[in-house]
């Protein structure tokens, strides 16, 4: 039988050891005595050859071949070899937790160098050892800010992905926190709409940076609007931005969070993906999730723990921060290999390439006839374009030229059906881009 | 060692990346524009692989080092896992595609896995129907008991607010509740390791939601009453829990659907064998019975007449969105890749193997440490250092002097109602004669703390560093530079 080595000789002298005729009996005296199920419904084992061949074929069905301009929040960037190839290293790979510090320095060593980097992107003084997703990294925002302030309201923008909304509100259901939603509308009057939404008894703002729609907003004046009622400022930004954007800690978020697919991590159908979180030293004994400490041995050598692990749920129980217990360890370790790879200035460029290809992108598409421009707010590497057409029946149209070609507004938002979220990252080149917008072009005159 | 940030040189980079070719223009004003660039690394390709490379080498894995973490299922993982998981078909896979128009077509192999995988665990765990979204372990703790209010509350059965959970039952459970609005109670072991069912009989009423039970539970024990609990728990109007997580030990031998389990969460970390990671990516996927089926979180995979697949969204009672997507969909890749390799004798075999393991590593050191209860377990055997602790050897210092002889530590200090708990799961993945030497070190060990007791409170001495001071690491954080 493949990955059990016992023979039955092996089983034999075992079964003697514990003082079993046979399995029957051991299992009889474990106190599982039923009958066995029929296994009947699942096939007869395959060897590794087949199995292969028919996952092969299943992968085959998955169409790969598109260039994409797809991205609302997930997206298709450039990932160096060496990237992967450094978190299959088995002794990575084939880890668990490091609850035993001496036999796991290499894990807990790379746990303390990613709080760092994730710290230096966002400017902020703690980071945790990584949460599930973007969506739980901000639905755990939330709660660490109802614990801080001791207040049960939150106030979000209409402008947060709205998959991390649906998330946010499918955990709250149970909780004991009134959850405002402020629609999104232009940049200066919905930021004043968050401030005025946000009262005495408020626990936190969420906000996104840049938000769903692309775009970038200065946020100082609100969060500092907002501390000063006592809340929480909270915000889940896109990491690459952060290569060329003033780092949320600068503009007085207490905290960050973000989804870290983006930061070497494949699209894989929707995960594993990376939730990071990152806070003030202040607020750091509230946040959930394991955090990595350094300290020293008898011999005054430095190593590193898990520490501050009073907040977690093996010790708290029901009073725990969260109910959250392994992180992304693995996913969390590919995202240090990538931003080691890169380096400072690999990061910039990959922030530069995308910032400027988004630009020429939009400029052709606002060359088209009939497509417009929403808003003429800053943005990163993501935008949003009026089409002439419905944008779900065009994506359509285009996914048949060959093309991604982006996400139709209305699956979320039913009053922008024509509105079409674009992204373009620097693994698209400039012929891609021309050809892009040549197909778009003759997919809305067709 | 040097941290990545302190070494390589300025200007140094580890990557090639294309040239621009558009104009260099950005769409952001001078006001958002970060003064300084990230402080990242500036190293070279080599220097960051050979850092990373050594920093490995400190680690004790599955692939290293036999690894008897109790209740963690430290088993083999098989490499082509590893290879199918970054099958381009499936790594390079956007999750909105199936959500556009024409999208879903373009899919199906990614939806087969899915909804494969979610009847195969159906079929072999005895449930109506499992979600693939959970991301882990205690994510699908979590939609277990989402679920389990769900189902209250849209009967209109308020007053259904407390949470069994028994003190045998997984730390994460009471966490898990609160976290879906319950008030938990705790309901105590018996002398036998069994759940004390007088005390449950009592402690069950109208306001009882249900009960979490970990099956097998953490003393390693089956609990012959199971099925009379979920009785119990079912009459009083309340739903039973499996916490999956020590499936290994039943997996192919007992559905826990069958023994009147309503919800049930799996991790396919564990017992379906994908790498842990150093602590995760994981899986939790949750089966539940029919009644529960109406509450599953959206969107769910569904296979159509015609035998293509689509995603469904309308299902007015469900709980939602609990994941961005489908689950962690590549560690449910390589778990069903292992059970399509095993197939059904196999699956039977990895149950009856890890229990014969566990047994017999019990057996042989039944006569040096004490047993949490004099009694055949399952996949895990929980011992105690108590006789040791005698002479002033703590469960801990044996952990680190199995270090010193290789061996990765079993799981300590839990089950919390075992006193100097040493909690070891060999799993079936081990060779006899691996076995056999972590019997004879730990034999050795209790020689070496009955004649010289310092010797094993000063282990590790065969590590990078020796113990660390963790209180100065809690008073005085140092957790980023």
């Amino acid at each position: 039988m493949p990955y059990i080595p016992n023979t039955r000789e092996d089983v034999r002298s075992m079964l003697d050891a514990v003082d079993c005729a046979d399995i029957d009996e051991l299992w009889g005296k474990t106190g599982i005595s039923l009958p066995k199920p029929p296994l009947d419904d699942i096939p007869e084992g395959k060897s590794e050859h087949e199995v292969t061949r028919h996952l092969r074929s299943l992968a085959a069905l998955n169409a790969t071949n598109l260039v994409s301009f797809l991205g609302s929040g997930y997206y298709d960037h450039i990932i160096p070899a060496a990237v992967s190839d450094i978190a299959s290293r088995s002794e990575f790979l084939t880890a668990y937790t490091p609850y035993q510090p001496e036999a796991s320095q290499g894990t807990l060593q790379t746990i303390y160098e990613y709080q760092c980097a994730v710290c230096r992107l966002t400017g902020m003084e703690v980071s945790n050892a990584s949460m599930y997703d973007g969506g739980t990294a901000l639905f755990e925002a939330m709660m660490l800010a109802v614990r801080a302030t001791r207040k049960r309201r939150a106030v979000i923008s209409g402008a947060v992905s709205p998959i991390f909304r649906e998330m946010i509100r499918c955990y709250g259901s149970n909780l004991d926190v009134e959850l405002v939603e402020v629609p999104s509308g232009d940049t200066d009057s919905s930021q004043q709409a968050l401030i005025d939404a946000v009262d005495g008894n408020t626990a936190c703002l969420l906000v996104q940076y840049p938000n769903v729609f692309g775009t970038v907003e200065d946020w100082s004046a609100t969060t500092a609007a907002v501390k000063g009622k006592g809340a929480v400022a909270v915000c889940s930004a896109y990491p690459i931005a952060l290569a060329l954007l003033t780092p949320p800690g600068k503009m007085g978020f207490d905290v960050v969070t973000g989804e870290g697919q983006s930061l070497g991590l494949p699209l894989s159908f929707g995960g594993p993906y990376l939730g990071f979180m990152a806070t003030t030293m202040k607020l750091a004994r509230k946040m959930p999730g394991r955090i990595v400490g350094k300290t020293t041995d008898a011999s005054d050598r430095e190593g590193f723990v898990l520490t501050l692990q009073t907040r977690e749920q093996h010790i708290r129980r029901e009073n725990a921060t969260s109910n959250i217990c392994t992180n992304e360890n693995l996913c969390a370790l590919t995202a240090l290999a990538y931003l080691t790879c890169l380096g400072k200035s690999g990061f910039l460029k990959v922030g530069e390439l995308c910032a400027a290809k988004a630009v020429y992108a939009r400029n052709l598409l606002l060359a088209i006839d009939g497509v417009e421009a929403v808003g003429d707010e800053p943005f990163f590497n993501e935008f949003v374009v009026r089409l002439p057409m419905d944008a779900a029946e065009l994506v359509g149209r285009m996914i048949d030229k060959g093309f991604a070609a982006g996400f139709p507004l209305g699956r979320y938002y039913p009053e922008r059906g024509r509105e079409l979220l674009v992204a373009v990252t620097e693994k698209r080149s400039k012929e891609e881009i021309k050809a892009f917008a040549n197909a778009m072009e003759a997919a809305i005159t067709a | 060692m040097k941290l990545i940030f302190e070494k390589g040189a300025p200007g140094r980079k580890g990557s090639s990346l294309p040239d621009l070719d558009v104009p260099a223009e950005t769409a952001l004003p001078e006001n958002l524009e970060r003064e300084e660039p990230p402080n990242l690394p500036e190293v070279s390709e080599l220097e960051a692989v050979r850092h990373f490379t050594r920093l490995s080498r400190l680690n004790f894995g599955v692939d290293s080092h036999f690894y008897p973490l109790g209740s963690c299922t430290m088993k083999y993982n098989p490499k082509f896992h590893e290879k199918i998981a970054s099958l381009y078909g499936f790594a390079a896979l956007h999750p909105l595609l199936p959500q556009l128009r024409r999208g879903g077509a373009l899919t199906q192999g990614a939806l087969a896995v899915i909804f494969e995988t979610e009847r195969l665990l159906s079929f072999l765990l005895g449930f109506e129907q499992f979600t693939m979204q959970p991301l882990a372990g205690a994510h699908g703790e979590l939609t277990g008991v989402m679920l389990i209010a769900a189902y209250h509350k849209d009967r209109g059965d308020d007053a259904r607010k407390t949470m069994l959970i028994p003190d045998a039952a997984h730390g994460t459970n009471p966490a898990s509740a609160a976290m879906a609005g319950f008030d938990t109670k705790i309901v105590p072991t018996d002398k036998d390791g069994n759940v004390d069912i007088e005390i449950l009989k009592s402690l069950l009423g109208p306001d009882t939601a249900g009960i979490m039970l970990t099956c097998p539970n953490t003393l390693g024990f089956f609990d012959p009453n199971t099925k009379e609990i979920c009785e119990l728990v079912e009459k009083a109007g309340g739903l039973s829990y499996c916490d999956g997580a020590n499936l290994n030990a039943i997996i192919g031998r007992i559905r826990p659907g069958d023994l009147g389990f309503d919800v049930m969460h799996v991790n396919l970390h564990k017992t379906f064998s994908t790498p842990h990671g150093g602590g995760g990516p994981g899986s939790g996927p949750v089966g539940v019975a029919g009644k529960l089926v109406p509450y599953l979180p959206v969107s769910r995979v569904a296979k159509r007449q015609d035998g293509t697949y689509a995603l469904e969204y309308n299902h007015k009672k469900s709980i939602g969105y609990i994941a961005p997507f489908y689950g962690n969909f590549a560690v449910v890749l390589r778990a069903y890749a292992y059970m399509l390799t095993l197939g059904a004798e196999g699956l039977r075999r990895v149950g009856e193997n890890a229990v014969l393991n566990a047994n017999y590593v019990r057996v042989k050191l039944a006569g040096k440490y004490e047993q949490a209860r004099d009694r055949f377990c399952t996949h895990e055997c929980v011992l105690s250092a108590t006789r040791q602790a005698e002479k002033g050897v703590h469960a801990i210092d044996i952990a680190k002097a199995l270090i010193d002889k290789g061996f990765h530590p079993p799981t300590i200090y839990f089950p919390l109602i075992v006193k100097e708990a040493l909690m070891i799961e060999p799993t079936e993945t081990e060779s006899k004669e691996e076995i056999d030497a972590f019997i004879d070190a730990m034999l050795e060990i209790a020689e070496t703390a009955e004649n010289d007791p310092d010797a094993v409170r000063n282990a590790p001495v065969t590590t990078p560093v020796s113990r660390l001071d963790e209180t100065k690491a809690a008073r005085h954080p140092k957790v980023s530079e």
